[in-house]
């Protein structure tokens, strides 16, 4: 991948983490923990690869991505205003109650939502019904729905998981962000969803485990999907839940707080710090 | 009069509804054969495509593929559609107001021998707390069948429910459906019968029998329980005084409880529910099941008298 595609991804990604601090802490709620995890990953999809255009949200040919994983919303939300969608400025409505950005995604209300989700594992079983619809009408749209590694403890995703493979639905990319902590602890202790990978193996799905935060090895992945027939495929990304916010970072407390003013400031001081670096060293 | 399940109609709407609707998708959970999806799959088996056991799936599939402007039916037995699947039904279909038509068969205790757990009393009070969600009960095989080929117009989420049991056919072939209109099926000024579904056909029976014992019953069917029909049913009560509601399923949420809240809130009037009285079902011939929860003509004849008289 080209450094300075890479570069301007960082950033991206920085910014996104800027929005979802500004959101939480404006709402006084929400969930920093599992959005920053998936922040470089909306960064690369939604930057990048997804065939998205903001003047035109619900183009018919336009690639899916279904945010499987709901409670990311100020993720996704922060990345669809930096791709245009609506205004940055916008994230500081989040949750309030004259606003469009809903605690979860809201495909109603809010442009570039392309699936309302909320309630764990139904993102999936969508995603496969959208790959299904365009197998159907031999479409050329692509399919992404992110899930957490938590949310995978629910049955109806290994129900999505069966039929996506047997249906071939090799327009379909799930990715699971293996941030490795959910509300109650470490995934390991409260539900094992381990071996992630064996699993999606034996429901008939192309497997490819990467670093959730290297872009390098996104593009490698997405490529690797793009070229994989009759068979859907997952990426398991190994992620650190608070990516970006030190005091966050791999601490289940962040799981489903805000910031208060103090944290919130230290955690834009170092985004800040941290845009401000990258910004220097591609100028 | 002929007899016929109302999922035959379901069976043979959803191949009539292809025709004028060539995006339709049907959906089945590994029951094609008893919802009648079967002879769908038949006619175009490239639109009909099956999800296994597993209901809660099927309803996130329909969801994601309406997304995409696809019209889609769901099917299973109402238990597992209506029950199994609630939360996805709320959440991924109700809540994003995606059109996706839910074919719930084998609804209400008729389903017989396999009890308890087969025989869904509850669907209708479940679907009916679901916001914009429309909520259809077809009385015989042609209302059924007018019922599906009706969604060809009606764009977001419905329950349709049908039955297993074979029952009175008693519309004619060229009745037409129209989504939230209750029908007047005999006029009457002592009390109003309103019915639902399979027990459309007592009701008309029974309003036959009070006629011939001097009570000039008003008889109505309801085959929209939501929206349903409260100038109809305002006029009723004003015009009669009296109501009782028959149905196929619990008297909580269902027709009688829809009956009764138009009824408080407009025009109150003393209404009586027939229907199952808060217990669960158990295996049995499905005629004599109907007996035993008192879901018979002869029921309402008992019912209606014990009503104008007192």
């Amino acid at each position: 991948m080209d450094e300075v595609l890479v570069k301007q991804l960082e950033i991206a990604a920085v910014k996104i983490r800027m929005g979802i601090i500004e959101g939480v802490h404006s709402a006084k709620a929400g969930h920093p923990g599992g959005s920053l995890s998936s922040a470089d990953l909306l960064a690369y999809l939604y930057m990048h690869r997804l065939n998205v255009d903001p003047s035109d949200p619900k183009s018919p040919t336009r690639d899916r991505l279904v945010l499987s994983k709901g409670h990311a919303a100020p993720a996704l939300y922060a990345t669809l205003a930096l791709r245009g969608f609506f205004p940055m400025d916008e994230m500081k409505t989040l949750r309030k109650i004259d606003s469009r950005l809903q605690g979860h995604p809201d495909s109603k209300k809010i442009p570039g939502v392309d699936f309302s989700t909320g309630s764990l594992g139904q993102g999936i079983s969508g995603a496969c019904g959208m790959a299904l619809s365009g197998k159907i009408s031999c479409d050329s749209y692509k399919v992404y729905a992110l899930l957490g590694d938590g949310e995978i403890e629910e049955g109806i995703v290994w129900e999505a998981a069966m039929f996506a493979s047997h249906y071939m639905l090799d327009n379909l990319v799930a990715i699971v962000d293996n941030n490795n902590l959910q509300i109650d602890g470490k995934v390991s202790e409260v539900m094992s969803p381990y071996p992630i990978d064996e699993k999606f193996k034996a429901f008939g799905w192309h497997v490819i485990n990467i670093d959730g935060h290297d872009f390098n090895q996104m593009e490698k992945a997405f490529d690797e999907a793009e070229k994989v027939v009759q068979k859907p495929t997952v990426i398991i990304m190994k992620t650190t839940k608070g990516k970006g916010v030190d005091y966050m970072e791999d601490s289940v407390d962040w799981h489903g707080k805000a910031p208060g003013d103090e944290d919130y400031e230290r955690a834009m001081k170092q985004l800040r710090e941290h845009l401000a670096e990258l910004e220097g060293s591609v100028n | 009069m002929d007899k016929k399940a109302t999922r035959e109609g379901y069976g043979d709407g959803l191949v009539a509804l292809a025709e004028i609707r060539p995006d339709l998708v049907v959906l089945d959970a590994d029951l094609a054969a008893a919802t009648k999806t079967s002879i769908f799959k038949k006619a175009y088996p490239e639109k009909h495509f099956e999800c296994g056991i597993a209901e809660q799936n099927m309803m996130g599939i329909a969801a994601g593929i309406a997304s995409t402007g696809k019209l889609v039916f769901a099917s299973s037995f109402a238990m597992f559609a209506t029950g199994r699947a609630y939360e996805i039904v709320r959440n991924s279909i109700g809540y994003p107001g995606l059109n996706v038509k839910i074919g719930g068969t084998h609804g209400g205790i008729s389903v017989g021998e396999d009890g308890a757990t087969h025989q869904c009393n509850e669907d209708i009070a479940l679907m009916r707390t679901i916001p914009g969600m429309t909520v259809i009960n077809p009385a015989d095989y042609i209302e059924a069948k007018a019922a599906v080929l009706a969604m060809a117009e009606h764009v977001g989420p419905a329950y349709l429910r049908f039955g297993r049991l074979a029952i009175p056919v008693y519309n004619s072939p060229d009745y037409k459906f129209e989504v939230g209109k209750g029908i007047t099926l005999k006029d009457g000024k002592d009390v109003t019968i309103i019915a639902t579904g399979l027990m459309v056909a007592e009701a008309i029976e029974a309003g036959k029998a009070l006629a011939e014992q001097g009570i000039n019953a008003r008889v109505i069917n309801i085959h929209t329980i939501k929206p349903i029909d409260r100038e109809l049913i305002v006029k009723a009560a004003r015009e009669t005084g009296k109501i009782i509601t028959v149905e196929e399923h619990s008297v909580i949420g269902g027709l009688g409880s829809a009956v009764g809240d138009v009824v408080l809130e407009e025009y109150p009037v003393p209404v009586v529910k027939i229907g199952i009285q808060d217990v669960f079902g158990h295996s049995g011939a499905a005629k004599d099941l109907l007996v035993e929860f008192g879901l018979t003509a002869e029921n309402i004849v008992h019912t209606a008298k014990a009503l104008v008289s007192r």
